[in-house]
């Protein structure tokens, strides 16, 4: 990140970072400030439930933020949006649906080992099937565009978008699919009024080793050195000898892997059927430019802080808009980003925020 | 990130240079303005022998009645709108929906009864006076729309044009997914009825000519169209008009300055800049402008089904409208026309038709209006792959298109 010479690296980055604030951001920090007044007055009127619904936001935001760095990852090597991930993610949820019940055939009787084996081989099957699935769709769908113009991957990212919610609809049809409820909804352990269910303490469980994982494979490994150096320059690195093809299908192989992850992970906690996938698909997608689109941590960061947003908005009672505007809020905070710090949270400044 | 690089060198031949003399010498062409007069004729008569069409075997069941073709002709007036946006200045506009919204509110709040505390009347035909709320007379109403929409686009463009590309797509998907939440949820804006919530606004006033011009030409100009025999038919030819006249603007507006310099900020935003071309003024108008046919398009809309509904504003529609203009052909006029009437065609009867048709005659059992969307996604990603120009290209744009704007990469890392 090129920080101006002799300036001290600010904690709010570009923000306030040396230079007066201009009314932009004047406006930027008022409207965060009367969020945050917002919710300390409702975590003193109501304590408990406060509690509560920050937990429930702590698990949507590990969902959403699984479907984020899916965002992030592919438009840091592509500068693409690849607005067919979310449908992406609610096809892998559904597949998962039918793995479970007919394949496996579990149910709530089970003992606790088998439930367990299933929802781990539901994970490794899942994630290596719409790993392929996201390879394919790059290798039909955008590698023929990697030179066009811009809008176009774009606009063909829209088709596919539609394309696969529609594979979704002809084999689920429009019914919501469920699991039984394996992982109980009864409280893991509680502080003072404050409980951490079971199911929400699974999302966790499983959420937080795939983000080491993936963080050392992107921070580690030769591969992944590959991708940010792709993401970087695809020409220069063609001549380095690495193989930009292939480290663009891992990207995409990756991408898909996390959103089937995600997809169990809804799974277990809602209903979901072919279209699922288009809202909360947005949703991640905001918090991935919320975190800085391209930022592995920016995009868990703003995964989260969209997560509680969503919560607070739905759950808490005083003055809260309720579940009715959660579309337009989350979008207002997504276009708030991009009119006010283009370049996200923890994002660098790039030509497009201009 | 890949730098933006200049174009191929320009052609002398076809390129913009001739294209631009002609026009400047005055020059038309007389086989363009004949068969453009052909099809306008057609069109116009298009009531009277449709049925003689329907009958005819083999394609007699796939001709659309002249109800369809005001929704197919109000859809098509959208997409040479947003073509403006989309094609002339190369905005990615995914939001296009909110604008159809804003000009269907605008109706419903100027022409119905939605606001019974106030009764206001200024040339509403074909309805008593003394009724409650605010009733302009339709045509006003449409300029106002269009007006009110363009305002809703320059509010919405202002803070987001500066973002290029895809970052602009993004927001102006936000907006679409906004406005008709706003609508949605508008019954109760500070105690205020707005919008009429889920129920939406209904009925809204009719078009028409109004007692005078319908009494001095014996009833031959209708008083109200909802209240004529002809329905159909003078709605048909209202939307027409409404088509005429955006085409011709749009046609007007390419060649003119504005238009030119839309172009070159699509080709080249930053070449665009050094050549002195203020570019938020001129995405600002590009925007402002797609905007107005847009809102022209969702009043027409609304007084023909007399209501505003929120559940005809959904994204779907942005990319609906989207997928007419690639089809036909980015920023040319004639393929949006042709891609409009055809998806138009489609979405209103087309799909149905052939489902029924499937369904007889081979007994499939298959039915296309379910999977529209995944049909119209799948015509996208086929254009884009295989023709990006479209079915009608735009010179300059098959130029673009074929070629790339950007430098050939080394050592293939491209197929």
């Amino acid at each position: 990140m090129a920080n101006r010479a002799g300036q001290p690296s600010s904690p709010f980055g570009g923000l306030l970072g040396g230079r007066r604030p201009g009314w932009l951001s004047l406006i930027g920090l008022a409207l965060v400030g009367l969020v945050l007044v917002w919710l300390v007055v409702n975590a003193f009127k109501t304590p408990s439930l406060f509690g509560n619904i920050f937990v429930i936001g702590l698990a949507n935001g590990a969902v959403y933020g699984l479907v984020a760095l899916g965002y992030t990852l592919v438009y840091g090597i592509l500068q693409l949006i690849n607005f067919a991930h979310g449908d992406v993610f609610a096809l892998s949820g559904l597949v998962a649906s039918s793995f479970i019940i007919s394949t496996l055939g579990l149910d709530t009787s089970n003992a606790v080992l088998s439930i367990v084996g299933g929802i781990v081989l539901t994970l490794i099957v899942i994630m290596g099937l719409f790993a392929l699935v996201n390879v394919g769709i790059e290798l039909v769908a955008y590698r023929r565009l990697r030179n066009a113009p811009r809008l176009a991957p774009l606009i063909t990212a829209i088709g596919m978008s539609f394309i696969v919610q529609n594979v979704a609809l002809a084999v689920y049809d429009v019914e919501f699919r469920s699991v039984p409820a394996f992982i109980p909804r009864t409280d893991a352990f509680t502080l003072g009024e404050i409980g951490l269910a079971w199911n929400k303490l699974a999302v966790l469980i499983i959420t937080v080793p795939v983000l080491v994982l993936l963080t050392w494979f992107v921070t580690s490994t030769r591969q992944g050195k590959a991708m940010r150096a792709v993401a970087q320059d695809k020409d220069a690195s063609a001549m380095m000898g690495i193989n930009v093809n292939r480290t663009i299908s891992v990207t995409f192989a990756l991408a898909g892997a996390l959103a089937g992850a995600a997809g169990i992970l809804y799974l277990l906690q809602f209903n979901m059927r072919y279209d699922t996938g288009f809202e909360l698909g947005l949703i991640a997608f905001t918090a991935a430019v919320l975190g800085g689109i391209g930022n592995l941590s920016g995009a868990v960061l703003g995964a989260l802080i969209i997560g509680f947003i969503q919560a607070f908005n739905e759950g808490l009672t005083w003055y809260a808009p309720g579940s009715d505007w959660t579309r337009s809020l989350v979008f207002g905070i997504l276009i708030a980003i991009l009119v006010f710090r283009p370049e996200g949270l923890l994002g660098e400044r790039t030509p497009e925020g201009g | 990130m890949t730098e933006p690089s200049a174009a191929g060198q320009p052609r002398r031949d076809g390129g913009l240079g001739g294209e631009l003399n002609r026009r400047l010498r005055g020059g038309v062409d007389p086989r363009g303005l004949a068969v453009v007069a052909a099809v306008i004729a057609a069109a116009l008569l298009y009531p009277y022998y449709f049925e003689f069409l329907q009958d005819v075997p083999l394609i007699g069941d796939f001709i659309p009645g002249v109800g369809s073709m005001v929704v197919m002709l109000v859809f098509t007036m959208m997409a040479v709108g947003l073509n403006i946006v989309v094609g002339y200045a190369g905005l990615l506009d995914l939001g296009y929906v909110a604008f159809y919204a804003a000009g269907a509110y605008m109706a419903a709040w100027f022409a119905s009864q939605q606001f019974e505390q106030w009764r206001f009347h200024l040339g509403s035909v074909g309805i008593s006076k003394e009724l409650s709320g605010l009733h302009l007379s339709i045509w006003i109403v449409i300029l106002l729309a269009g007006l009110f929409t363009m305002a809703v686009g320059i509010l919405i463009g202002l803070p987001t044009l500066r973002l290029r590309g895809d970052y602009l797509a993004i927001v102006t998907l936000g907006f679409g997914e906004i406005i008709p939440q706003f609508v949605r949820n508008g019954d109760n804006v500070f105690g205020f009825d707005l919008t009429h919530g889920t129920f939406g606004i209904s009925p809204i006033d009719s078009p028409g000519f109004g007692k005078t011009l319908s009494d001095a030409t014996n009833e031959l100009l209708p008083l109200s169209y909802q209240q004529s025999f002809d329905r159909a038919r003078w709605f048909f030819w209202t939307a027409l008009v409404l088509v005429l006249v955006t085409v011709f603007c749009s046609v007007r507006l390419r060649d003119s300055r504005l238009g030119r310099a839309w172009i070159a900020i699509r080709e080249d935003e930053t070449a665009a800049a050094a050549m002195g071309i203020p570019l938020m003024r001129t995405k600002t108008w590009a925007y402002a402008l797609g905007a107005f046919f847009g809102g022209v398009a969702g009043a027409f809309y609304a007084s023909f089904k007399a209501g505003a509904f929120p559940a005809d504003f959904y994204f779907n529609i942005s990319v609906f409208l989207l997928c007419m203009v690639i089809l036909g052909g980015l920023g040319s006029v004639w393929g949006v026309i042709l891609g409009g009437m055809v998806l138009g065609y489609l979405n209103v009867e087309g799909l149905a038709t052939i489902g029924t048709k499937l369904q007889q005659d081979a007994g499939i059992d298959f039915d296309p209006t379910k999977y529209q969307f995944g049909i119209y996604g799948l015509i996208i990603v086929l254009v884009m792959l295989f023709r990006p120009t479209g079915l009608i290209p735009e010179r300059r744009h098959k130029r673009e298109l074929e070629e790339g704007v950007q430098d050939d990469t080394l050592y293939g890392t491209s197929q």
